[in-house]
């Protein structure tokens, strides 16, 4: 399929490109940028005026619900979701039912996305089987499989010795560890920051030091095995300090925040609203503004949506007993433009949190749009308006705390290898 | 964010689910009608025919007795007809969620439903549920509210001293986990008491007390000091042992209400419990049953409270 | 229109009052503008006779569509009701709605032996079958008309006409 996309603004970070170009692709690929290669007949013209065209995004965590929790949401309808977000690549956890321990489980799963010829799909394989933190998972085979890493989702890992060997393992293989710092003890019974707010509202507090004790726990044991780990969720400025003080002694270690966590504190609970119920936390003000200062300093390394459908019955019941989690993967875009505009970033370094970012720490050659490459785009309209409710999501979740809030910043058409794979 | 649910857009009080968020002239003026209930108990006719008709049900989620009688005594003085839920932990797991277990009991025609609940912000989550001329009262959520607990000590309070604006008062015990605590530090800090102090071990108060506007006092013996008003909060069995207290004994030698202790007060101070109390643990049994203490009273006064916030509720449009 | 001097309409009443009162006498005035008569009455007779108030606002028919007064004050019955002499005093009466909840709430203090209804002013517009056995004045009004008793700086009751 031969398509030449005019007018629109394209914005590389990878390349450092922000014009306004033509765009030429074939077979899956860029063919050409300004100007068309020889003999190119397009089979479908787009007219990108007003638009930016970027890198396809990709998410670094979003739950697809698949295998085990099809009543909360489908592959369908959540690559549905993704694809209308204008994400084209994304890594699921492995807490699924069965959890991903298994390599004719990820395989099943690969294949199942793979028909339906939207995103890529990126399992992350359980660090332990069962995510129960007893046994080693077999890495390597599910590494063939097809999985990207390894994670322990929010599963706790309590036995330190596990948890080295299983690092010391991964890192035979050259595997990255994917873990979410927290001491599972400190936050056993909590359900929301132990500060101020969660005081005042008598819930039960997680400290944040339950998260820089379990960072400072990885990142001496990857000082020990010389493991790579990706540092899911953070959520504390002391967790951010720990992070930049690892990078700068060089130690292989990368970090990103969800979109949750990029904007909101735990103020944003008002009067106990259940969509505000999310792992980790939602912690103080200033963690917030550390984590978004992070972001532009680059020791936060990515956004990602940590896309978590939740059943809406789930959120209709008490603070304390609502599932945590928020739907994402359509709020990736306008959230990550929304902080750039608020922290006055420009949009190449906005949309670099989402595109070659994500794809260096996956080591996938994607995010960018260079001749010769893989063609993933999204065009979006960085002016246009829309209300976040529920009718407006392609998600079977519908629960976000930013139900109600006007957005700034809507997709227009995603391609995947060069191909539609959504249009508005 | 949602908007507050508990007072309607003119203003009046729609539910009563926390004393955050209302007026020192809206308190007292609760106080106010309940000073009309209290000589209506003192009556041989306890009853008043307000709320004749109308339906009030009380929504126990977690036991007690105490509480749910006085409501029970409140509605019936009012003429009103009274259901009492107790929904065991079991029946809930049963599977009907509470906003169907509510939207149950609406549809038998409640027009009152008092709540208590074990998680923080179930009243809330009812009251943005329940149909426009259903009010909700909080009788208990979690550890965040017990406002009537509240109102009704503040009325003791007044009974006594008169004057907030004079006073120093002195909360001890588990601040961390009590409804009880935080509803009395919203009331008195809103009725402008000067000093307001929480006494207690560091482990059982909760991160950023100070921000509710309390001073804090680890040293019972410092934090008695000169004031007018002791307010003892009860500690749960569960705590008395484990990762926030060693023993009940050493709980006592430290922040039980002794006769010594209650000398270094005003010698006019009063003594608070809301009850029930763990003699020998909070309170010693010489300072309950001595002349500075006012528990009892607080238990008619309760009802009086419950009443008059009931008849504003049902009141409002 | 010319509105009586609530002096008069008080030397009168205690006048026609005075052979009216017996051994159990007690008066009860509804608040507020009740209880100003009957405290005012109460002067006039002696100063002697029990004194009672009553605070109608949790008898009142009107709850539902009114709500409860913002300002409720107590009820304060300190004799015993059993056997009383009840005279019940307001100030205005109107539809007789007030005096209904009135008599409601004195028989929840027990069984009085009689009750006579004194009123400085019968503005007429009844709605229930309740006639006042002693009248300051009869007043016809027009049903947007109101009379209000208050009092004045030298605590003498005033009257004052307002139209809605």
């Amino acid at each position: 399929m031969k398509i030449h996309i005019k007018n629109g603004r394209l914005i590389d970070p990878k390349n450092n490109f922000d014009g306004v170009t033509d765009i030429y692709l074939a077979a899956g690929k860029v063919a050409a940028l300004g100007q068309a290669p020889d003999g190119f007949t397009a089979n479908r013209e787009i007219d990108a005026r007003n638009l930016i065209v970027a890198p396809g995004f990709i998410d670094l965590a979003a739950r697809l619900r698949e295998p085990g929790y099809e009543y909360l949401a489908t592959l369908e309808s959540e690559m549905q979701a993704a694809v209308a977000g204008g994400v084209t690549r994304l890594v699921c956890p492995p807490d699924t039912d069965p959890v991903l321990d298994e390599p004719g489980l990820v395989e099943m799963l690969k294949h199942r996305a793979k028909s339906l010829n939207q995103a890529h799909v990126y399992p992350l394989g359980a660090l332990t089987q069962g995510l129960a933190g007893k046994v080693l998972t077999e890495m390597a085979e599910l590494h063939d499989a097809g999985c990207i890493g390894f994670s322990h989702a929010n599963a706790p890992l309590i036995d330190t010795t596990l948890l080295m060997r299983a690092m010391q393992y991964a890192a035979t293989f050259g595997f990255t560890v994917w873990l979410r710092p927290e001491d599972p003890f400190l936050a056993k019974g909590g359900i929301a920051h132990d500060g101020e707010v969660a005081t005042r509202l008598g819930l039960a507090g997680i400290p944040a030091c339950a998260e820089s004790i379990a960072l400072a726990t990885i990142l001496t044991l990857m000082r020990e095995t010389g493991a790579r780990v990706h540092i899911c969720r953070l959520s504390s400025r002391a967790g951010v300090e720990l992070v930049r003080q690892a990078k700068a002694d060089g130690l292989p270690v990368t970090c990103d925040i969800s979109i949750n966590h990029a904007h909101l504190c735990d103020m944003d609970i008002g009067y106990f609203d259940s969509n505000a119920n999310l792992i980790p936390p939602l912690r103080d003000q200033r963690d917030r503004d550390a984590l978004r200062a992070g972001l532009v300093s680059g020791v936060v390394d990515v956004l990602c949506s940590d896309h978590t459908p939740v059943d809406e019955n789930a959120k209709q019941v008490p603070f304390g007993e609502a599932e945590a989690g928020a739907t994402g993967l359509e709020l990736l875009l306008p959230l990550a433009l929304k902080w750039a505009i608020e922290q006055k970033i420009s949009l190449s370094a906005a949309l670099a949190k989402i595109t070659c970012e994500p794809a260096r720490i996956l080591g996938l050659d994607a995010g960018h749009l260079s001749v010769g490459h893989n063609a993933d785009l999204c065009l979006f309209d960085p002016a246009a308006h829309w209300r976040v409710a529920a009718p407006a999501l392609k998600s079977q979740g519908k629960n976000t705390p930013f139900l109600g809030y006007e957005m700034l910043g809507k997709v227009r058409m995603t391609l995947v290898s060069g191909h539609v794979v959504y249009e508005s | 964010m949602t908007p507050n649910p508990q007072l309607s857009e003119d203003g009046a009080l729609r539910h009563l689910l926390t004393i955050e968020g209302l007026s020192a002239k809206l308190i007292h003026s609760i106080l106010d009608t309940a000073e009309s209930f209290v000589s209506v108990g003192e009556r041989e006719v306890k009853k008043v025919p307000l709320l004749r008709g109308k339906s009030i049900f009380n929504l126990f989620f977690e036991p007690s007795t105490r509480t749910r009688t006085t409501f029970e005594i409140a509605a019936k003085r009012l003429s009103a007809d009274v259901v009492n839920l107790n929904v065991s932990a079991s029946s809930q797991s049963k599977g009907e969620t509470l906003l169907d277990t509510v939207d149950n009991l609406a549809a038998m025609g409640a027009d009152m439903f008092v709540v208590r609940h074990a998680q923080s912000g179930a009243a809330h989550l009812i009251a943005r549920h329940v149909a426009p001329h259903i009010h909700v009262v909080n009788a208990g959520d979690g550890r965040h509210a017990h406002p009537t607990q509240g109102l009704l000590d503040m009325f003791t309070i007044r009974r006594y001293k008169q004057d907030f604006t004079k006073l120093k008062v002195a909360i001890v015990g588990d601040v961390m986990h009590s409804r009880v605590a935080r509803s009395e530090i919203h009331a008195l800090t809103t009725l402008g008491v000067p000093e307001v102090r929480v006494i207690a071990p560091r482990t059982l108060l909760p991160t950023g007390v100070e921000a509710l506007g309390v001073h804090v006092y680890n040293d019972m013996l410092q934090g008695l000091k000169d004031v007018d008003v002791v307010m003892m909060l009860r500690l749960q069995n569960e705590r008395m042992s484990g990762p926030f207290l060693p023993s009940a004994q050493e709980y006592f030698k430290s922040y039980g209400l002794t006769a010594d202790k209650l000398q270094l007060a005003k010698p006019d101070a009063i003594v608070m419990h809301p009850g029930p109390m763990n003699r020998g643990v909070e309170i010693d049994s010489s300072v309950a049953d001595g002349g500075q203490a006012v528990i009892l009273p607080q238990v008619t006064y309760g009802i009086a409270v419950r009443m008059a916030v009931m008849s504003m509720l049902a009141g409002t449009q | 229109m010319q509105l009586p001097d609530p002096e008069q309409l008080l030397s009168q009443l205690a006048s026609a009052l005075k052979p009216r009162l017996r051994a159990n006498t007690a008066l009860v005035g509804i608040h507020s503008g009740g209880a100003w008569v009957a405290q005012q009455l109460r002067q006039r007779l002696g100063g002697t006779l029990p004194l009672g108030t009553l605070d109608i606002s949790f008898y009142r028919d009107d709850f539902s569509s009114v709500g409860l007064h913002p300002q409720v004050r107590p009820s304060d019955i300190a004799f015993a009701m059993d056997d009383a002499h009840i005279i019940l005093i307001d100030d205005v009466l109107h539809t007789g709605r007030t005096v209904r909840a009135a008599m409601n709430e004195l028989f929840d203090y027990g069984r009085p032996a009689a009750i006579e209804l004194l009123v400085l002013i019968d503005r007429g517009g009844r709605e229930l079958p309740i006639t006042a056995d002693l009248v300051g004045a009869h007043l016809d009004l027009a049903p947007n008309q109101n009379i209000q008793v208050t009092l004045d700086p030298n605590n003498n009751l005033k009257l004052s006409l307002h139209e809605r």
